[in-house]
């Protein structure tokens, strides 16, 4: 079975990929809940188009959303160069393929979330308002708690789209091993080689294993929120 | 404690313009639905706006159009008892209880939380979940829930219409305890002619979106034009009378006032009680002198005060020591007896047909 031990090239891909999939999930969360919120909710003129804006990832090929990613936030363009002065620089960095992955991610969990917002029954909303609590309140113990399987569904998402997402990455922060080589691009670099077919099928059957667990993950704790409180 | 409102509201094709004011313990907004009752107290809430009108409970301003002063809801004050009881679905029956009662401030929370949920019968649900329970104890837990936010005023809007009758009559006597033995006036929406008798003290009778009556319920119930059509032989007086004592082999309670001595089936509170009957107009009989030898136990003196003629049907109003009781007979049978305002008579009362409520208050 020596066929299945990784090589540090390999783990590392793989230590990247989980790495750049959870922070891309955690730093996009509470945006995406305020956009989500904002979209069930909100009634202001261009609405619409933050819709589409939003959805803008999701319906464009990811080349031209890395290629956008790079003249934003490349290390010459204005706001690149700005955030560089704070130390801040994501192109060729692990932290530039969380934000390319966090934005290509974005679009689903902001679905997912918003969908849920709008299944709320308004009229409980109603009634913790008449029992004392302020709005700010009744969105933290009310709206948020209920809206919970939407969160959860919205997050796997947003990672499982993380650990597979690859065009935008490496057009935007390119595949150095060690920097910003995540699990596809190195599937793709093996595919590229001779003799490279067994590392890519190692990292393929690792692809889809934690694809499953995640999945399995979810719908556990979706499961777990649903029981708990099993809708009057 | 005086509660005091106008509203003035159009909604759709709908003109709401009511306005009334209220010093009873447990007034009842009562009229069939689309009269806009509900409406009333949403927007006595703050849940629904309006273009004009007043709210001031015991003199406080919630809602002024003139002054320009909007109360939020959540700074009313105001508890709301829902239709469909409305429980949080992620919280347990305590927690749903404790979330007014976090909000309310400090000062005025309610020290005794367990004197409610004595009250409404919930120690033993407190640690399930809503979805857990019946409909029953559902409403329940949501009056306890407004209860709990230490309110000045509870508003309810028919929390027994999605019940079945088994279930109404499991919660009403909790409601006739609220009334007694709470201090919190409460607003009580209804259509029912059953649910008003026994529950309100006053009543505020309300048609397309107008108050067209106000009063005690003693008054309004002896106005059968004020009751829906299909319930005019619901309309009737309610009495309120001491009990005497419990005949045990019959399972009849003896009560008593100055109207004289009632007998009503089953055992209600202990003697000394005070209790309320409601003796509906139709169940009631005329007779020129006392009668022998008759199923019907009780027997009112009094004398005729008022004769009502709708067609063939004639509404007699009869004072008994100052309490009016209503009988509503053929206008056939008043001209036979020879019935006219002020003749002495006997007012006949069949023992099975009266309802019962408890009044806990003496």
């Amino acid at each position: 079975m020596t066929w299945l031990e990784l090589s540090a090239e390999e783990w590392n891909a793989v230590y990247l990929s989980l790495k750049v999939a959870f922070w891309a999930m955690l730093v996009s969360l509470p945006l995406g809940i305020l956009v989500a919120l904002i979209l069930a909710r909100g009634r202001f003129w261009g609405k619409s188009i933050l819709n589409g804006i939003v959805h803008l990832p999701l319906v464009m090929p990811p080349v031209v959303t890395g290629y956008l990613l790079l003249l934003t936030f490349g290390r010459r363009a204005p706001l690149g160069a700005f955030l560089a002065d704070f130390g801040i620089v994501f192109s060729f960095r692990w932290t530039g393929a969380a934000l390319a992955c966090g934005i290509m991610g974005f679009p689903l969990m902001v679905r997912a979330i918003r969908l849920s917002i709008e299944a709320v029954d308004r009229k409980l909303e109603a009634a913790a308002g008449t029992l004392g609590a302020n709005p700010a309140w009744v969105l933290l113990t009310i709206t948020l708690p209920l809206t919970l399987p939407g969160i959860v569904a919205g997050m796997i998402l947003s990672f499982a789209k993380a650990m597979g997402e690859f065009g935008a990455t490496i057009t935007f922060v390119s595949n150095i091993p060690g920097q910003t080589q995540t699990l596809p691009s190195l599937i793709y670099t093996f595919t590229q080689v001779p003799g490279g077919d067994w590392g890519a099928m190692r990292l393929t059957l690792i692809s889809i294993a934690v694809s499953m667990i995640a999945l399995v993950a979810s719908e556990i704790l979706a499961r777990r929120v649903g029981r708990r409180m099993d809708l009057e | 404690m005086t509660i005091s409102v106008e509203i003035l509201q159009r909604l759709g094709d709908f003109q709401l313009d009511a306005k009334f004011v209220s010093t009873g313990r447990l007034t009842a907004l009562f009229g069939p639905s689309g009269s806009g009752k509900s409406s009333v107290i949403n927007f006595m809430a703050g849940l629904i706006k309006a273009s004009e009108g007043k709210v001031s409970v015991d003199g406080r301003v919630l809602f002024d159009s003139d002054k320009r002063i909007i109360v939020p809801r959540h700074k009313r004050r105001i508890g709301f008892v829902f239709q469909e009881a409305r429980l949080f679905p992620h919280m347990s029956v305590r927690q749903n209880l404790a979330y007014g009662r976090w909000f309310a401030p400090a000062e005025d929370r309610t020290p005794d939380s367990k004197g409610v949920i004595d009250l409404l019968g919930l120690g033993q649900i407190l640690d399930r979940m809503p979805n857990l329970l019946s409909g029953g104890e559902k409403q329940r837990v949501a009056i306890g829930r407004a209860l709990l936010s230490s309110p000045q005023l509870l508003l309810m809007d028919e929390p027994l219409a999605s019940l079945d009758q088994a279930r109404k009559s499991e919660i009403m006597p909790y409601i006739e305890r609220l009334r007694d033995e709470t201090k919190v006036p409460i607003i009580y929406v209804s259509h029912s002619v059953a649910e008003v008798a026994r529950l309100a003290t006053d009543i505020v009778v309300m048609s397309n979106g107008m108050v067209i009556a106000s009063g005690s319920t003693e008054e309004i119930l002896q106005r059968s034009d004020l009751m829906p059509v299909e319930e005019q032989g619901e309309a009737g007086s309610v009495l309120e009378m001491a009990v005497v004592s419990f005949d045990e082999k019959f399972g009849i309670t003896l009560l008593r006032s100055v109207v004289g001595e009632i007998r009503i089936p089953g055992r209600f509170a202990f003697p000394g009680k005070t209790i309320r009957l409601r003796v509906r107009a139709r169940d009631v009989m005329i007779a020129n002198q006392r009668l022998e030898g008759l199923s019907a136990l009780n027997q009112l003196e009094g004398k005729i005060s008022g004769i009502n003629r709708q067609g063939p049907i004639a509404d007699v109003k009869i004072d008994c020591a100052g309490t009016s009781i209503m009988s509503r007979i053929t206008h056939q049978s008043s001209q036979s007896l020879k019935l006219a305002v002020g003749m002495p008579i006997f007012a006949i009362v069949k023992t099975a047909s009266i309802d019962a409520g408890s009044n806990t208050r003496t």
